[in-house]
């Protein structure tokens, strides 16, 4: 393997908010029937997590599972770790219809965290994000200013931010302007 | 702007999270099909003021298709149901019987 | 004059003094000042000149409602034109200067228009500008373009940032007076989650002005104690200085916060637009006052009622020293007892009602005030300030029994309630013949996504008119609102306000009621657009039956404060003239914004840098760093040609064509969509998608494809690699990726939905290299690793392997009739691997092409691309591309299209090469003419150039064009006449023009 490098080379910004690169992270689409054993057993292999309920995002020792539609999960592991994960994911899907496919340089990864991460991602997204509409462990594919984005909120204070590679730097610089001094809104 | 909520993720969609795909319920002509049936297939679109059938996409979301029956005059949102049927659930039709006595739109009401 | 008193005042403070300008001439205002009380309380009465006439005007309301005081504010990055001075909080250093003159607000030429008023009638635009018909480019229209527009243009990029906030809440309370609060508290009891936006910077709205007792407590008390008790909750947010602009479907409503328009420059964004979406909206919005339709009503010093008011009580400015109030109701008192407590002369109170009114009547008799009923103002004479009044009787045509000196006049034709949000999203109006009012009809409301109404209109947006009335009605919409937002409602008691009835008002549409025609030539309804009551009945006399149109012909209330003093007034006098009722001529429709909200808001952060998302490859900052020349394509940027040294983009593009003919060269292919097709069905649905037959390719080989949509037009095109049994790696033009994608997902959710497919977008997985030319394989073998022999490796193969220190795929394809091969890797090893082909291709020449470099490369090879020879309406067929339509299939999308007669019509225009018969370059899009021409004298046509290039390898220009019957008439000369006069022969050739055997991409 040669030298694989982010799309925004461990980019970080201090304002409201902190904006930062998350850096390599290794990511596998994982689209099936996702009531089957197979796929629930794919899924436990790739990312060490059962099957989350709509809409949330579920953490173990070995990685993360995103739940992104009816028919897709997306399992999130280490960087270097995402043949391995794909090889025992397929392994464990045997026959079964579904797709099991690495994902990882296709996106970049961000964290958004402070006490106003909330506010920050509120100004660039349609959804409600209030603490009592929005929790830890809940994810949303949704819209980040122009262009597809999905994240979950990891703790209290902390957004974790998934959108396409080469919007990569947009989505950094929206964050930015979002996050700038000065511009804290006071509603959350 | 609308709210349409996806049947299928259960999100309350904003409209700038959708994209709009026209009429609901085409059936699909191909070869074989006569002039006028694959004219009325490619061409023919109801434009009702009222009762209307459509699909969307939650483009922004979970990337399904659904079904949206809604009214285009007064924008009430009877339901959102799955894109894989080929007409509207019952209870969605009561629902619209109950607003608009009387509606119509192709062969439904 | 108009003047600070010592006492009065309750929004300034006296200890900090603000230094600005207006026009030059600096003035001092206090902290708390709007910038019309501190022009009013430097004596500044005339602030600008109407648009049309160029009328002295001054400023005639103290707030959003305002027409006159329009200035323009700030400097250089931070210029605005059309700030109005009744909105704008006053701070130190502001500088305004008055709009709508030349050369200046005191002499100003444009005046001769008041002096042809009588010339310049409604509907002058209309009916002047119509003939010759020749006139209009040269004359007509650059005479409207000079005279048109209000303020000036800024010039420099505005310095300041904006921003969007989403909300989710369950009440949003619009406008922060009594009656907002009141309901704000009854919501917010019931648990719901309320947001209180309030236009202006101070709580309470107008209650604290006219006085009154709610709750035991003074108004001002009552506001006060309020205010802090629903900041106390954890459940009510609010916001001053936020205006709700709009409400819109599905309990969408926007705010717009001035968050830092009163302290320029500060840190921070200087506005804000909230994007909410609530379950309900309370609107309590307030009531306009209406001015009166007499003579001279727009002579500076003439003034609202309730603005003379607001400008004493609040900024303790007296807009005169001796001043004559005129009204139809009992509100306007309050104005005179207020002026004449605080040491204003009131020399009199005319009230056109015959009887007069009640309590506040008495109490004006009390303080000694003269009031004369059944009379009216007549005219007001003065130019740039109010001089004298003419009375006369009301019910008269205006014959002056006497004439009063004076120095402002305060009129009050009643109230009209603010119901322009309860009417943007389609929420209806019922006319009060008694309180003479349009006022929002809660039988109708506008409904939500439910069908149920989403609003609640309260307060005097209610037309509750009396403090009594309006707590009693804002209570009672607070529970209703947290009732249909879902929420229980828990006992809370009543708020009540001490009652201080009033007389009923008598509807003054004009005055005097009979006005003869000078008069009505000068009584204004629409200060801003300068239309009179004689333009409305002019109107009305020439044809106008509808509100609508009236609207357009006269420009009534077309202006930046969009009628709000001048409709309802506007109307009654259609009403009158055609013998109507005022509620079968009805409104013109209200429309967001309430008041103009800037650009700067609508655009939030999409600005600069990040205007709009740029896609980049993994290699962008590379080709940056080496000459890249951009060119957009969709949201990606792509390097156009590498410009070197001294040469220009053409040199370099034609210097990277050679070099991939006789050398090799780089192109970054990432934004090639690669999409993944996967499952026991995915054959069966490509058979679908493309026209070729797709389930019959074999693993580890390529085809090329085409798409149609049921149209049967072409929609994208690109290779197609089988990967195993169940999986295809469909290959998509750039622009194609993200909308194929989904073209193929609609067609497995929606129509085929029983079939057995998956698909992964992979477009931004992998970066894709193309390494092109003679010395490409040398290249690669150099870097070690698979095999890549024409044995090994044939054309239209693809293989995994490792190249170098890489593991790759590789594809033998070629799109430049070259020796090819396209890479992929992973994208986070895309720069490394990229830099390491330069680096191994040094010694072979080796440089990377752009994009204009790869079209010639196809173009010579008679390649299509999308977008070019396609456009929507171009079929497979038209392509000569045949051969990539299986007729083995009995079905494909678009199939059944193409057997349509047009479609199979053989007169289409089909896709030649075309060869100018100089050797020069055929102009891009150009047509080319046949015989006679069309209806409309054109010339008819016979084909177009769809793409054409400098072919450095043949040394000549090179185009394809689709040509009718092109390929029957090989051979044959056409003609385009080019946009730059000259005329291009071209002769009808076969599109390839090199290696017309293919046997340079296949070694």
């Amino acid at each position: 393997m040669s030298e694989a490098v982010s799309a925004l080379g461990g980019a970080r910004f201090e304002g409201l908010a902190v904006v930062e690169d998350c850096g390599l992270s290794g990511m596998i689409t994982l689209r099936g029937d996702l009531s089957a054993a197979a796929v629930k057993k794919a899924a436990l292999a790739g990312s060490g997590c059962a099957v989350p309920g709509e809409r949330k995002a579920v953490v173990s020792d070995k990685g993360a599972l995103l739940w992104m539609s009816p028919d897709e999960l997306l399992v999130l592991c280490p960087y270097d770790e995402v043949g391995a994960r794909v090889a025992a994911m397929t392994k464990a899907l045997g026959k079964a219809h579904a797709l099991a496919v690495n994902v990882s340089d296709a996106r970049a990864v961000l964290r958004l965290s402070g006490p106003k991460a909330r506010e920050v991602l509120a100004k660039l997204s349609p959804v409600d994000l209030s603490p009592e509409a929005f929790g830890v462990g809940d994810l949303r594919r949704s819209r980040i200013a122009q262009v597809a984005a999905a994240y979950w909120l990891e703790d209290e204070e902390s957004f974790r931010i998934i959108c396409f590679r080469s919007v990569a730097e947009y989505v950094f610089g929206v964050l930015k302007v979002a996050a700038a001094k000065g511009s804290a809104v006071g509603y959350f | 702007m609308l709210i349409l909520e996806c049947p299928y993720c259960g999100v309350k969609a904003d409209e700038t999270e959708l994209s709009a795909g026209g009429e609901a319920h085409l059936k699909r002509f191909g070869p074989g099909a006569d002039d006028e049936s694959f004219e009325g297939y490619l061409f023919a679109r109801e434009n009702p003021k009222g009762v209307h059938f459509e699909r969307w996409r939650h483009s922004y979301g979970c990337g399904k298709w659904f079904h949206a029956a809604r009214n285009t005059a007064t924008l009430e949102v009877y339901g959102t149901y799955p894109a894989q049927v080929s007409v509207p659930p019952k209870d969605i039709l009561k629902t619209i019987s109950a607003a608009v006595p009387g509606w119509r739109w192709r062969d439904l009401g | 004059m108009s003047a600070r008193l010592a006492t009065y005042g309750r929004l300034i403070d006296r200890t900090s003094k603000l230094d600005f300008t207006f026009d030059g001439k600096p003035m001092m205002g206090f902290e708390g000042d709007t910038l019309a009380s501190a022009l009013l309380a430097n004596d500044q009465m005339l602030v600008g000149r109407s648009f049309k006439y160029h009328r002295p005007r001054g400023v005639v309301a103290s707030g959003a409602e305002e027409p006159n005081a329009l200035v323009n504010l700030g400097e250089g990055a931070r210029f605005e034109p059309n700030q109005r001075a009744t909105t704008t909080e006053l701070f130190g250093g502001l500088a305004a200067r008055s709009q709508n003159h030349w050369p200046t607000l005191e002499f100003d030429v444009g005046q001769v228009n008041s002096y042809l008023a009588r010339f310049l009638p409604a509907g002058f635009y209309y009916k002047m500008f119509m003939y010759p018909r020749s006139f209009w480019k040269h004359v007509y229209e650059p005479f409207i373009r000079q005279s048109a527009g209000l303020g000036q243009p800024p010039k420099e990029r505005d310095a300041d940032t904006y921003e969007h906030f989403h909300v989710h809440t369950d009440v949003v309370v619009a406008g922060g007076g009594v009656a907002g609060l009141i309901a704000a508290k009854a919501a917010a009891q019931s648990g719901a989650r309320v947001l209180v936006l309030e236009q202006n910077a101070h709580w309470g709205g107008r209650a604290p002005v006219d006085g009154g007792r709610i709750d035991d407590w003074p108004t001002d008390g009552f506001v006060e104690r309020l205010v802090k008790e629903l900041e106390g909750m954890a459940n009510v947010t609010l916001r001053a200085r936020c205006m709700v602009s709009g409400l819109y479907d599905h309990g969408y409503v926007l705010g717009y916060e001035r968050v830092s328009d009163h302290v320029p420059g500060a840190e921070g964004p200087r506005h804000r637009l909230w994007r909410i979406r609530a379950k309900q909206v309370i609107v309590a919005t307030g009531a306009i006052e209406r001015p009166l339709a007499f003579a001279g009503n727009d002579v500076p010093g003439v003034m609202l009622a309730s603005a003379m008011r607001d400008y004493l009580v609040n900024w303790g400015v007296a807009a005169g020293e001796r001043v004559i109030v005129a009204t139809n109701n009992d509100d306007a008192y309050r104005t005179a007892i207020t002026l004449k407590k605080a040491g204003v002369e009131v020399l009199r109170i005319l009230d056109a009602r015959e009887t007069g009114g009640g309590a506040l009547m008495e109490e004006a008799r009390r303080l000694g005030i003269r009031i004369d009923c059944g009379r009216a103002v007549g005219k007001v004479t003065g130019g740039k300030r109010v001089k004298a009044v003419q009375i006369c009787a009301h019910q008269g045509a205006g014959g002056a029994l006497e004439e009063v000196a004076c120095d402002a006049v305060a009129m009050s034709g009643g109230w009209s309630p603010a119901v322009h949000l309860w009417s943007h999203c389609g929420g209806k109006l019922t006319w009060d013949d008694t309180a003479a009012m349009f006022r929002p009809d809660e039988s109708r409301a506008p409904t939500g996504a439910d069908g149920k109404p989403m609003a609640v209109a309260t307060g005097a947006a209610n037309g509750a008119m009396t403090l009594e009335a309006i707590a009693a009605d804002a209570f009672a919409a607070g529970r209703k609102a947290a009732q249909a937002a879902g929420f229980k409602l828990k006992r809370a008691s009543a708020v009540k306000a001490d009652p201080a009835p009033e007389s009923a008002i008598e509807p003054v549409w004009m005055m005097p009621a009979r006005a003869r025609v000078g008069l009505r030539a000068k009584a204004w309804l629409d200060y801003q657009n300068d239309v009179k009551v004689s333009d409305v009945q002019l109107a009305a006399r020439e044809g106008y039956e509808s509100v609508e149109h009236t609207k357009r012909y006269t420009t009534l209330g077309m202006a930046t404060d969009q009628g709000k003093l001048s409709n309802i007034n506007g109307l009654a006098v259609l009403a009158d003239t055609l013998g109507a009722a005022i509620p079968a001529v009805g409104t013109t429709t209200f429309r967001p914004p309430y008041t103009p909200i800037s650009m700067g808001a609508i655009g939030g952060e999409a600005r600069g840098e990040v205007f709009q998302p740029l896609r980049r490859t993994p290699m962008y900052d590379w080709h940056a760093a080496h000459g890249a020349d951009w060119e957009p394509v969709g949201q990606w940027r792509r390097p156009f040609a590498y410009v070197q040294g001294g040469e220009d983009v053409h040199q370099a593009v034609n210097r990277e064509v050679k070099n991939v003919r006789q050398g090799v060269g780089l192109l970054d292919v990432s934004t090639l969509g690669k999409l993944l097709v996967k499952g026991p069905d995915a054959g069966r649905f490509l058979d679908m998608l493309y026209t070729n037959m797709m389930s019959t390719l074999k693993p580890g080989k390529c085809r090329y494809g085409l798409m149609c949509n049921e149209n049967g037009f072409l929609i994208d095109d690109g290779v197609v690699a089988r990967i195993d049994e169940e999986t295809f790696l469909c290959h998509t033009t750039t622009g194609g990726a993200d909308r194929i994608h989904a073209h193929m997902e609609e067609w497995l959710q929606t129509e085929w939905w029983d079939w057995k497919v998956y698909t992964a977008n992979l477009t931004e997985q992998f970066a894709q290299i193309a390494v092109v030319g003679p010395k490409a394989r040398q290249v690669l073998e150099k870097l070690g690793g698979m095999d890549l022999s024409k044995e090994a490796l044939p054309f239209m193969d693809w293989k995994d392997g490792a190249i170098g220190n890489f593991q790759a795929r590789v594809f033998r394809i070629s799109f430049s009739g070259e020796l090819s091969f396209e890479i992929a890797v992973p994208a986070s090893q895309g720069l490394a691997f990229w830099e390491t082909l330069m680096e191994a291709g040094r010694e072979f020449g080796i440089m990377p092409y752009g994009t204009e470099a790869l079209h010639v490369l196809r173009a010579e090879k008679g390649f299509i691309m999308i977008g070019d020879e396609t456009d929507g309406t171009v079929i497979p067929q038209d392509l000569g591309l045949g051969w990539a339509i299986s007729k083995k299939k009995d079905d494909y999308l678009g199939k059944r299209a193409q057997e349509r007669s047009f479609m199979a019509s053989p007169d289409r225009w089909k896709l030649v090469g075309l060869e100018t018969t100089d050797g020069s370059v055929l102009p891009d899009g150009a047509y080319a003419v046949a015989e006679g021409s069309n209806a409309n004298g054109q010339r008819n046509t016979q084909g177009r150039v769809t793409s054409t290039y400098y072919s450095p390898t043949l040394g000549r220009g090179i185009a394809m064009g689709l040509v009718h019957r092109g390929p029957d008439r090989m051979g044959e000369v056409i003609e385009f006449p080019g946009t730059d006069g000259k005329t291009y022969s071209a002769k009808i050739v076969d599109p390839v023009v090199y290696d017309k055997d293919g046997e340079k991409q296949n070694v």
